[in-house]
């Protein structure tokens, strides 16, 4: 143990430790910028300097290890003036217009300069310095550099967390700034969308594209009948937005909200979600006979689940090679999109043509997704508007919603049934746990042999999570399984996703199926999620995922009655022709650079 | 204090047999090595001024099997030239110093990272590269020096941001702690020390350390290699003993009606004619890394200042804020106080926001912007005003 003295007062830490982590152990409140706890230590902003008795200079505490005999003290007057003067030199290079900045009230240099720089301004204003243009040119992501106090922590989250680095710096001194490949447009980079660097910013730099009056405009339009979907994991976050503590489940109070938004029919992404398990598990075990039995060779294994976005980008930018192998199955979005405008419009008569389709996601790739020119299998543009969870809490904070007071309610039928399995979509291995589920009981009449049917193998946060699931008592027309070990993995974030595709690439992997999801922690970690976010934030969420899971009174998705249903009255059968038509897509090969 | 009248000597460039240095310091070993090293009291000719011996004991004390010895040849402060001169006239003296190092601490590879503007060089040095390596393999040393070529940024200087660009990243310094005699290079222990520096090395070990003692002064050891320019009727590179005071340096080099001289470039200090008699060119005085630039009467202080102020918004890494927006907001601000757009007492806020930069910016570079600027405000304040 480390031996140091903060503000006089002695502290033990391992060493390793920096200054920040010893301040924290005695609940000394240091103030900090860069530091983001999801990522590497950058040092860069040094609003967390602070004193060292007989240091010629300050010392940054987040970058600074804790030494023996050290003594640190952090409220000097020298401390309080290089900070002052910090956040004034920060505030002269924002473009400050907080009052009608979508962080407002949610931004770290906001929160500093009301406690070191209020008053008169001490410095000049460097804004208009420099030129700065706003690009919009995303589908989910806006970039605004006259924000952007370049603490890189939206650099370190794209390359450190995702493995991407569409965003990195480029030019020195007065005209450095976070750029993108060659300065190109967002939309023409190697981008996902996947919205974690908007959930890192601490100002208003990087921001999600919003589509909130564009909802608006439809619900107070008598001529349009307005649908929303719900995202599994929007349930388990919405609250935090709005004074809830991380990991409330107020899935009810959700439902109550929107209709009081005035959507006209509430429904859930679940439903799909549930259907996504029933085409993307049949395609597997038809991959696996066609693979195992018939001999095929065209058969591309492992399969690659498909209904994260920002994956799907990343897998056709950086890994075209295997698109093959990646399910063709569209994400349960793009499934309840297409059957909104032609199922659903069936059953309650309105005229697609009038309907417009909204989602709730916690995520900002979805935007992209929706946007995508495959994604109009209905004949319409299948999902009309993405709206992001912190979107949704806008909404319901301009409707004046007393969201505590809300009563809850269930969702509207048809497409509104939803199970244990489809919840755990939001979490990282969920998708995976639900497929294992149906699955098996396809194949072999029985439960997954699991305490509850946990599969408490695939779960956790763990970054590359792998399990191998025998399977016994086949039934005779699955009896080629009889015995066969499934090996399955989980990655999320990608940087795990791209660990496990260079092996898959080298043919190392030895994996049946595989599960991948753009955002740390899953969905519950997406970029459309309140922010911030932190390890504790999203295990917070996934805990409350799996309690939603264990309070649900069906938890397969071949047992949710809306699905029977859609298969026997609209579908025919998992992966029919009309099933092919409406839930299946296909990928593209974009540019690696 | 101890001081010294301007002493010329012919160290640096004199010619020499390498070959017998190089035995000698082979059989040394690195404690032999590292003991004279400590003893001739040398330090860091690039600026800083860290103990050299030091630096090389540090990093041989390290297990890690794996070390680099870097020659930091960016050679990018401004009114500085003679690094280029030394590997222009000496360089096997350079690769020599290289390879005494790599022996005291136990590298067998060595960079070269030389100023991208110094690449007119790179065919000759890579010529007597060649018969360096020959000569060493005979003497016993498993030794091998590479060059790379810098790009043009003056924080590639630091030797932090130095082992970033080597390895292909950007150029921006590191968080310190670890120093590079721990994790420097590639991660590995590393030492890296300045062109003259490494010279000196050799010096050294040819001379013995009593020798090197015998010049300079108790905390300026040995000779120096000055690059002398501005309004000076003898412009050039000057070998002169440290501990010279700034007002025999400009008897000897000025032409009668000196200013001010800055002391060290850019980032150094801006020394005023009332100060010439008691301040001394060296490390108990004021330290540089070698350019002298002398100022007579017509020349505008603020001009001067502006330009290095000019200087240093563009070459700041802009990675921490202190130096990325201290350095705009001081050029802003002396233009703005300047036009009268400000009152002469902003001027004072600058003062106290280079203060800040001192001691909150991140590595060497803002660290020292508030060396030419206060130094030159307090001194020179009606020329930044009026």
């Amino acid at each position: 143990m480390i031996n140091l003295t903060i503000n006089s007062n002695p502290v033990a830490v391992p060493e390793g430790w920096t200054v920040l982590q010893a301040a924290e152990k005695l609940n000394v409140r240091i103030p900090t910028l860069c530091n983001h706890p999801d990522l590497c230590v950058a040092g860069n902003c040094r609003v967390c300097v602070v004193e060292q008795k007989d240091a010629r200079t300050l010392i940054a505490s987040c970058s600074q290890p804790a030494t023996e005999g050290m003594e640190i003290m952090t409220n000097t007057l020298k401390v309080r003036n290089a900070r002052k003067h910090i956040v004034e030199l920060l505030l002269s290079e924002h473009r400050a217009d907080c009052t009608k900045c979508y962080r407002n009230q949610n931004c770290e240099l906001q929160a500093l300069a009301n406690e070191f720089a209020f008053g008169d301004h001490l410095f000049l204003d460097l804004v208009g310095e420099h030129e700065h243009l706003i690009d919009r040119t995303s589908a989910s992501i806006i970039k605004d550099d006259s924000k952007c106090i370049r603490c890189q922590r939206c650099v370190r989250t794209c390359t450190e967390l995702q493995k991407v680095s569409a965003i990195a710096v480029s030019g020195k001194g007065h005209e450095q700034k976070i750029s993108t490949f060659h300065d190109r447009p967002i939309s023409h980079v190697v981008c996902t969308n996947c919205g974690q660097c908007v959930n890192r910013c601490p100002t208003g730099a990087l921001t999600e594209k919003t589509y909130i009056d564009h909802v608006w405009d439809a619900i107070y339009d008598p001529s349009k009948k307005v649908i929303v979907q719900t995202a599994p994991a929007v349930r388990v976050a919405l609250g935090e937005d709005l004074g809830y503590d991380p990991g409330e489940r107020v899935t009810g109070k959700l439902v109550s909200a929107l209709r009081q938004l005035g959507f006209d029919y509430v429904l859930d992404t679940d439903f799909s979600a549930d259907l996504t398990i029933m085409e993307e598990g049949t395609e597997l075990l038809t991959r696996l006979k066609k693979a195992l039995v018939d001999g095929d060779k065209e058969t591309s294994l492992p399969m690659f689940t498909s209904c994260s976005p920002g994956w799907i980008k990343f897998i056709e930018h950086k890994y075209p090679e295997l698109l093959p192998n990646l399910s063709t199955c569209k994400s349960p979005q793009q499934m309840f999109g297409a059957l909104a405008k032609t199922y659903f419009a069936d059953n309650v008569k309105v005229d697609p043509e009038n309907i417009v389709s909204v989602s709730i996601m916690p995520c900002t790739a979805k935007k992209f997704e929706a946007n995508r020119p495959e994604m109009r299998d209905s004949g319409y543009k299948d999902v009309d508007f993405v709206l992001t969870t912190r979107e949704l809490a806008i909404m319901i904070k301009q409707a004046g919603i007393d969201f505590r007071r809300l009563d809850t309610s269930n969702y509207d039928s048809v497409m509104g049934e939803s199970t244990g399995a489809a919840v755990i979509f939001g979490a990282t291995g969920g998708v995976m746990e639900a497929a294992l589920r149906t699955a098996y009981e396809i194949v072999t009449g029985k439960e997954v042999p699991f305490e509850n049917i946990n599969i408490m193998p695939v779960r956790g946060m763990e970054g590359v999570k792998e399990a191998t699931i025998k399977i016994e008592g086949c039934l005779k027309e699955w009896s080629f399984l009889e015995g066969a070990e499934l090996n399955v993995a989980i990655a999320h974030g990608l940087t795990n996703a791209d660990k496990v595709m260079s092996a898959v690439a080298r043919g190392e992997a030895n994996y049946h199926f595989i599960e991948i999801m753009a955002c740390p922690g899953g969905c519950i970690g997406g970029g459309g999620q309140p922010i911030p976010t932190s390890t504790a934030i999203r295990q917070n969420r996934i805990d409350a995922i799996y309690a939603e899971d264990m309070s649900m009174a069906i938890r397969k998705s071949h047992e949710n009655p809306e699905v029977v249903a859609v298969y026997k009255n609209f579908l025919g059968e998992p992966n029919s022709h009309k099933a092919h038509e409406l839930l299946h897509t296909h990928y593209v090969e974009r540019m690696r650079y | 204090m101890e001081t010294r009248k301007i002493t010329k000597v012919d160290l640096i460039f004199e010619h020499i047999d390498p070959r017998e240095v190089l035995v000698k310091a082979y059989k040394l070993g690195s404690e032999g090595i590292i003991q004279e090293m400590l003893d001739s009291g040398v330090k860091g000719r690039g600026g800083a001024g860290f103990p050299t011996g030091m630096k090389w004991k540090f990093c041989a004390a390290e297990p890690e099997p794996e070390k680099y010895i870097v020659c930091n040849a960016d050679e990018g402060e401004p009114g500085t030239f003679k690094d280029r001169e030394i590997l222009d006239r000496v360089s096997y003296k350079v690769f020599g110093g290289m390879a005494i190092a790599a022996r005291a601490v136990g590298a067998r590879r060595g960079y070269v990272y030389l100023r991208g503007e110094y690449k007119f060089l790179m065919p000759q040095l890579l010529m007597e590269l060649d018969g360096f390596h020959k000569m060493i393999d005979e003497i016993g040393y498993d030794f091998r020096i590479e060059f790379k070529l810098g790009s043009g940024a003056y924080i590639c200087g630091e030797e932090s941001a130095l082992f970033e660009s080597i390895e292909g990243k950007r150029g921006e310094p590191r968080n310190k702690p670890p120093y590079p005699t721990k994790c420097g290079l590639f991660g590995k222990p590393t030492v890296v020390n300045n062109v003259e520096t490494l010279v000196n090395a050799v010096i050294i070990i040819k001379y013995g350390s009593e020798k090197y003692r015998s010049m300079g002064t108790q905390f300026s050891t040995g000779a120096k290699v000055f690059s002398v320019s501005g309004d000076t009727p003898t412009p050039g590179i000057y070998e002169l003993e440290l501990g010279m005071t700034c007002l025999e340096f400009v008897k000897e080099f000025g032409d009668g009606d000196a200013k001010a001289v800055q002391v060290g470039g850019a980032a150094g200090f801006c020394v005023p004619r009332k100060a010439f008699a008691k301040t001394i060119i060296g490390f108990e005085g004021v330290p540089t890394g070698g350019s002298m630039k002398l100022f007579n009467s017509s020349r505008s202080m603020y001009n001067v200042l502006h330009n290095y102020l000019d200087f240093f918004a563009e070459e700041s890494c802009g990675q921490c804020t202190p130096c990325r927006i201290g350095t705009q907001q001081l050029l802003r601000g002396v233009e703005a106080v300047k036009r009268g757009e400000m009152k002469s007492a902003y001027l004072n806020e600058l003062v106290k926001l280079a203060e800040t930069m001192k001691i909150s910016s991140k590595c060497g570079l803002g660290q020292s912007v508030g060396n030419a600027f206060n130094s030159i405000v307090e001194n020179f304040r009606e020329e930044i005003i009026y």
